[in-house]
């Protein structure tokens, strides 16, 4: 009897899978990665579904066996156990054959991992610091320097009033960064760790306090890309979003051109921290 | 033999030592049953207690904004969840098995240590109030993450050092846990029982055993040095004084990864135990069994900082730590196919132990899998931190390592109790776990790869529908276990007798003592030819 409960219930659980990967494809709320703006977050996503595809035939190979052999050698199905119990062709073949898929898989995650790591010919150095709760961005040659933090009100938070779109993903002053260049991005905290991530550049790298981290993108499409602190930091660690304005070439030199301040985050203090 | 050399003087010992009374049995035995039982019960308070905070989570995540919880609460809710489940509800739990069964299992009177045994116990309840009471001090309990990172774990407020404390605590019971089941095992085997006769649970435990002696100090030095840099300052971990805080997640990771295996290993020799007695079939593979294990631990202590793949290490470590983690996939390969070959051309039924192991099978693979995809560095930076990752080691710890204890539960209950287990109430509990248990965890795969960070308390409006999908299942994942609670009760309390054999295909030691087991087994060591 038992089986057929395990085949409805697996049937059920993949026609659950399949319907709600058909209203992911149609609704906005989504279910995969998706392949970002840049080309290693193409890349990265790349592999991301090679590995699951690769994950996916293996799973349906050895629970198809699986099922398959609970379906006929069933008891009260008037099977009779065999008594064999090892065998070491067996046991080799299936050492070796995971190392082989393992081994293709390790390839393409090798190359990108390789030109991830290569920050080097970057056009434009940004500092970002993480604090509890906000960011610092500083354009080391350019003169800028702010803190970017929750725009979302309060109220939002507390039920009190219609949450936007853009609920927990807006803040007062985005990271500003120019199309098409490769901007190198140096990450570092002032108290605790933080994460700084934007899901469409394909990384998060930690903010380690008393180290300085690099990395970089390129970033290829204008457009206002979001994301959030990922290393628990606090009270407030999910009230610190990451948003990233990628504009062209000409508006990000009128950008710079307009927020050059001799010294802004005195500035800021002034203002009490705004 | 010296194993049958020290055997008249314990034999000598149990014409006197029946069950105690009432309070003074439990506080002051030294039987192995015992204890076993102490254990079980703790580990299920636990799970009951660790399981509460994960529902007021998953309560708080149901909708987006702050309904219930203030986020520093939520804070202490994750960090003690996982605490709690960790070394309060799956350690125990493994560590009442062990005494139950590896005596029984391999032909020993009792645990060879058994005053040790009665105290390595005790300690848990002392270790579990003072952490829970930090809930009640000013500050609040810890709310820096069960991994206690450093420098967040160091603006803990006043429940600090009796977090400490109670980490110490634990360790301290875990390794002479440990060292007990070392002992028993290397010590007390009936003659003829060798090595490599062994049942699969006895040897997955005794390899636990060593990964436990080995990693559990590590854990104490970490959160010593956190202790000195807070309280004495030391600045071990503190940038400002010349320290390191990445070398605590090293330090603390050193301990952490093999502390996974712990949390599995045991339970992979459950199920090399059920799997035949259902199978009606021997376990296929059964060296190749033992050596995938001791390859899975000793692989372990080369991974760890497959955790810390965005802390910035240089290139050369992450491609290191890449393929490591990679080659684990292969010995734990192994271990699900060798079940699977076990299962074929078998003659299986599916009373309730057996339900659980395939599902155990099934849906720890499903994380294993996407363990292997976790491992690709690059894919790591978008996984990292997610509720992909929460996904990921929730199917091994959940479906895996919690169903195997329930399997383990409903297999050798009736050996403990006498009683035949209710198998329609068995099978009702299986089945509501199983689906709970995949609503609750399968969409939390989409939420992370849609880009939702863990370990928060409110989230952006395109993660709510698969949140509130993801709290409907925790709802009905938790609220089945009270009948897990019911079909323990029950089946302690009356059933169907059991005979000494209780399950058809049944092999080993333990099924030549009546049920329920006598309080006093193997008193006289039984030949294994």
């Amino acid at each position: 009897m038992a089986h057929r409960y395990i085949l409805r219930g697996t049937g059920a659980v993949l026609v659950f899978a399949l319907a709600m990967w058909s209203a992911g494809v149609r609704a906005e709320f989504g279910l995969n990665m998706t392949p970002g703006v840049t080309a290693i977050s193409r890349e990265v996503y790349d592999l991301h579904m090679l590995v699951f595809w690769i994950c996916v035939a293996i799973g349906v190979a050895v629970f198809g066996v699986m099922f398959w052999s609970i379906y006929h050698h069933r008891k009260s199905q008037g099977a009779v156990a065999a008594q064999f119990h090892e065998s070491a062709l067996v046991e080799v073949l299936w050492t070796l054959a995971p190392i082989l898929i393992l081994v293709a898989m390790a390839v393409p995650a090798t190359k990108t991992l390789i030109r991830l790591a290569d920050a080097r010919d970057a056009e434009l150095t940004i500092k970002v610091t993480g604090y509890q709760w906000r960011w610092r961005y500083e354009y080391l040659n350019e003169g800028i320097d702010f803190f970017s933090t929750l725009a979302t009100p309060r109220a939002q938070i507390a039920n009190n009033a219609a949450k936007d779109a853009t609920y927990l993903l807006a803040v007062d002053r985005p990271l500003v960064v120019p199309v098409g260049k490769k901007i190198r991005i140096l990450t570092t905290a002032a108290d605790v760790i933080h994460s700084w991530w934007v899901p469409a550049l394909g990384w998060k790298r930690d903010a380690i306090p008393g180290f300085i981290n690099e990395s970089w993108t390129l970033i290829e499409k204008p457009g206002v890309y979001r994301g959030q602190c990922a290393e628990l930091c606090g009270r407030d660690h999910g009230f610190m979003p990451v948003v990233v304005e990628a504009v062209p070439e000409a508006e990000f030199r009128q950008w710079v051109e307009s927020n050059k301040a001799p010294n802004p985050i005195t500035a800021q203090v002034a203002n009490g921290g705004q | 033999m010296s194993t049958l050399a020290t055997y008249p003087a314990t034999a000598a010992h149990d014409s006197h030592a029946g069950p105690g009374y009432g309070l003074r049995r439990w506080l002051l035995t030294t039987n192995h049953k015992d204890i076993g039982t102490l254990y079980l019960l703790f580990s299920l308070i636990m799970f009951f207690v660790g399981g509460s905070f994960a529902l007021l989570i998953r309560a708080e995540l149901f909708q987006p904004g702050l309904q219930l919880v203030d986020p520093h609460f939520f804070n202490q809710l994750t960090t003690l969840h996982a605490l709690v489940m960790i070394f309060g509800a799956v350690m125990p739990a493994f560590v009442g098995l062990a005494n139950w069964q590896i005596p029984l299992m391999i032909g020993a009177a009792d645990m060879a240590l058994p005053r040790m045994n009665n105290w390595s116990f005790w300690i848990l309840p002392f270790a579990f109030t003072l952490l829970l009471s930090t809930l009640f001090m000013p500050g609040g309990g810890p709310a820096g993450g069960w991994t206690l990172y450093p420098p967040l774990a160091l603006q803990t407020g006043q429940a600090f050092p009796y977090v400490i404390l109670a980490i110490h605590m634990m360790g301290i019971s875990s390794i002479m846990g440990a060292i007990n089941v070392i002992a028993t095992i290397f010590n007390l085997r009936a003659p003829g029982m060798t090595l490599m006769k062994m049942p699969l649970f006895v040897w997955t435990w005794l390899i636990t055993a060593f990964l436990l002696i080995a990693v559990m100090p590590v854990l104490a030095g970490a959160v010593t040095m956190l202790l000195t840099d807070k309280f004495f300052l030391t600045s071990f971990f503190n940038a400002g004084g010349g320290g390191d805080p990445v070398m605590f997640q090293h330090i603390f990771w050193f301990f952490g990864h093999p502390e996974v295996y712990i949390m599995i290993l045991p339970a992979f020799g459950i199920i090399s135990q059920i799997i035949p007695t259902f199978a009606r079939k021997p376990l296929f593979g059964y060296a190749s069994m033992v050596y995938a294990t001791a390859s899975i631990a000793l692989l372990s202590f080369l991974v760890w900082a497959h955790h810390m793949f965005t802390v910035g290490m240089p290139l050369r470590g992450e491609l290191f730590f890449m393929y490591v983690t990679m080659l684990i996939a292969v010995p734990t390969g192994v271990k699900v196919f060798n079940w699977v070959a076990t299962m074929w051309r078998g003659a299986m039924t599916f009373e309730t132990p057996m339900l659980f192991a395939v599902a155990f099978v099934i849906l720890f693979t499903i994380g294993g899998l996407s363990g292997v995809m976790l491992a690709m560095v690059p894919a790591d930076y978008q996984y990292h931190d997610t509720y992909f990752v929460v996904a990921h080691f929730h199917y091994v710890l959940v479906p895996g390592a919690v169903f195997s204890i329930m399997a383990a539960v409903y297999y050798w209950l009736p050996k403990w109790t006498g009683h035949q287990l209710n198998e329609r109430m068995g099978r009702l509990h299986f089945w509501l776990s199983v689906v709970g248990v995949n609503v609750l965890f399968f969409p939390q795969h989409f939420l992370g790869l849609a880009g939702m960070p863990r370990r928060i308390p409110d989230y952006a409006l395109q993660f709510t529908e698969f949140n509130m999908i993801s709290t409907v299942g925790a709802f009905l994942f938790g609220f089945s276990q009270l009948l897990f609670l019911y079909n323990v009760i029950q089946t302690i309390r009356g059933g169907q007798p059991a005979d000494a054999q209780v399950w058809e295909g049944a092999h080993g030691l333990e099924w030549t003592v009546p049920s329920p087991a006598p309080y006093h087994t193997f008193t006289t060591p039984p030949v294994v030819d």
